[in-house]
């Protein structure tokens, strides 16, 4: 690659040194838009993805059509790019005017990543509640606890320890696509770096924003496997037990 | 409703199919207070099908099932209310593994019959201690030996005090050294009186503890009557084979 006849010209354009100097503090001050972003959406994504996943597994022909709806809305935002969701939320909703709604852009963008980013993580949850055996819920419901008392003390605290690693693995996804509300003009890690790079036409901003973004997501990524791997030590020990 | 008065129990033409498979072909079946009844039968005969269909852990297709003289197959039953006085022990112990002992017999008196705290774990704690329980209460079940699981899910439904008691082939998953001290406690508490359903391989325990023995065979009673009558002259030529091949394996 060094070796290559544009190196010389990349080089300049993405490594240059002063640039990384000059437009890496604004980005990384910038970067905390980023870290607000995503802590404020996974709070409301846990929440609201877990009422999802409980409101689809109701049971019974009274509920259909409250699992109808919350089949409906997992495959509708998990079917459209969330850049799309993001545009269509951030810029249509204010500019229907509406009296009390908010138009802060910063707002529709969480808006837009919690409802995307639920519909998948309702569908991890879900997959964690059908692996308690259903023996959990006979035994709870066995001892006169309704359904809703045993979802919520038996089944539904074995659920979330399984799924502790997909979850995450969803909330790095969720950490990189907070860039994406950048595009709403909110002055985020990316956006400041292409405010950078407009202001002196080299892109060694977007390397110093890469590596912010590579900074905070490695560890996650480390956390889960050690989280991956300690549960799987657990299990053993209770089969050898 | 007169058919359920007097009895602790009271089944009449229970059908229940599984796709097209049919488990139980019409049941009839009543207990009297403090009465032990045991169930056997080969594996597939229909017993445990029975004992969930008593507490409506299986919706049943056809007859009646009366509690207490309280029609329970009737419309807008509160199925909740009515588990809560019925005890029901599985055969693979299904206690909660995240939850201390404590926690999982504490856990319905609290939650379904709203207990307080303290009153909930005096009472656990008085069971756990007549069971041989006691240094148990704050262990993980997975670090507890099959018979003591077992002990302790027959303490967590006795926590809630029910008139009945449904057991399910409660020392099929047991090692035979831990099968003596689960059936010790459950001849402790029929010598209490506890009205008790108990579908069992154990024929020995079955003889001793039982005030009748039902012999169920593709879905129906085929034969009933004290455990002399069927462990002594069993009539119907069924009942004759099962229990030669269960003397045939050593097992009475």
């Amino acid at each position: 690659m060094v070796n290559s006849s544009g190196w010389d010209d990349v080089k300049q354009a993405f490594f240059s040194p002063e640039e990384f100097k000059s437009a890496f503090p604004d980005i990384l001050r910038a970067f905390w838009i980023n870290v607000k972003i995503f802590l404020i959406a996974e709070v409301f994504i846990l929440v609201f993805a877990l009422a999802v996943a409980v409101l689809r597994g109701l049971p019974g022909p009274v509920f259909f059509p409250i699992r109808a709806m919350a089949i409906v809305y997992v495959d509708l935002f998990r079917s459209v790019p969330t850049i799309l969701v993001i545009y269509i939320l951030g810029f249509g909703v204010p500019a229907l005017a509406l009296p009390g709604v908010p138009i802060d852009p910063l707002f529709w963008g969480i808006v837009s990543l919690v409802l995307v980013y639920s519909a998948y993580v309702s569908e991890v949850y879900r997959a964690g509640i059908d692996s308690v055996h259903p023996s959990q819920a006979a035994a709870a419901r066995s001892l006169g606890l309704s359904h809703g008392q045993a979802l919520r003390f038996v089944v539904i605290p074995q659920a979330v320890r399984r799924v502790i690693p997909p979850l995450l693995n969803d909330f790095i996804g969720l950490q990189k696509d907070t860039a994406l509300v950048g595009l709403l003009g909110v002055v985020e890690a990316f956006r400041q770096s292409q405010i950078d790079v407009a202001a002196s036409f080299n892109y060694t901003p977007y390397i110093a924003t890469a590596l912010i973004f590579i900074a905070l997501t490695v560890p996650m990524a480390r956390l889960t496997d050690w989280l991956i791997a300690r549960d799987k030590r657990r299990q053993q020990a209770g089969r050898l037990a | 409703m007169s058919s359920g008065n007097g009895h602790a129990l009271v089944i009449e033409g229970l059908r229940k199919s599984f796709d097209k498979l049919e488990v139980l072909r019409g049941i009839d079946l009543s207990l009297a207070e403090h009465e032990v009844v045991c169930l056997i039968g080969a594996s597939g005969s229909g017993k445990s099908t029975l004992l969930r269909c008593v507490n409506l852990l299986e919706p049943i297709d056809a007859g009646r099932i009366f509690v207490r003289g309280q029609d329970v197959t009737a419309r807008g039953v509160d199925v909740n209310e009515l588990r809560r006085g019925i005890g029901i022990v599985f055969q693979s112990f299904n206690l909660f593994p995240h939850m201390s002992v404590l926690a999982n017999i504490t856990l319905a008196p609290r939650k379904a019959l709203g207990l307080s705290k303290v009153d909930a774990e005096t009472r656990a704690e008085e069971l756990l201690a007549r069971f041989g329980l006691a240094d148990k209460r704050d262990e993980y079940p997975d670090r507890l030996s099959g018979g003591q699981q077992q002990r302790v899910a027959i303490v967590r439904a006795l926590a809630m005090q029910p008139g009945l008691l449904l057991l399910d082939e409660v020392t099929s998953a047991l090692d035979p050294e831990l099968v003596a001290e689960v059936l010790a406690v459950i001849r402790e508490l029929a010598a209490e009186g506890m009205t008790m359903l108990i579908a069992t391989h154990e024929m020995g325990f079955a003889r001793d503890v039982a005030s009748r023995v039902c012999f169920l065979d593709a879905g129906v009673i085929l034969e009933e009557g004290t455990p002399a009558e069927i462990f002594g002259a069993p009539h119907q030529p069924r009942t004759q084979q099962f229990l030669q091949r269960i003397v045939d394996a050593g097992r009475l």
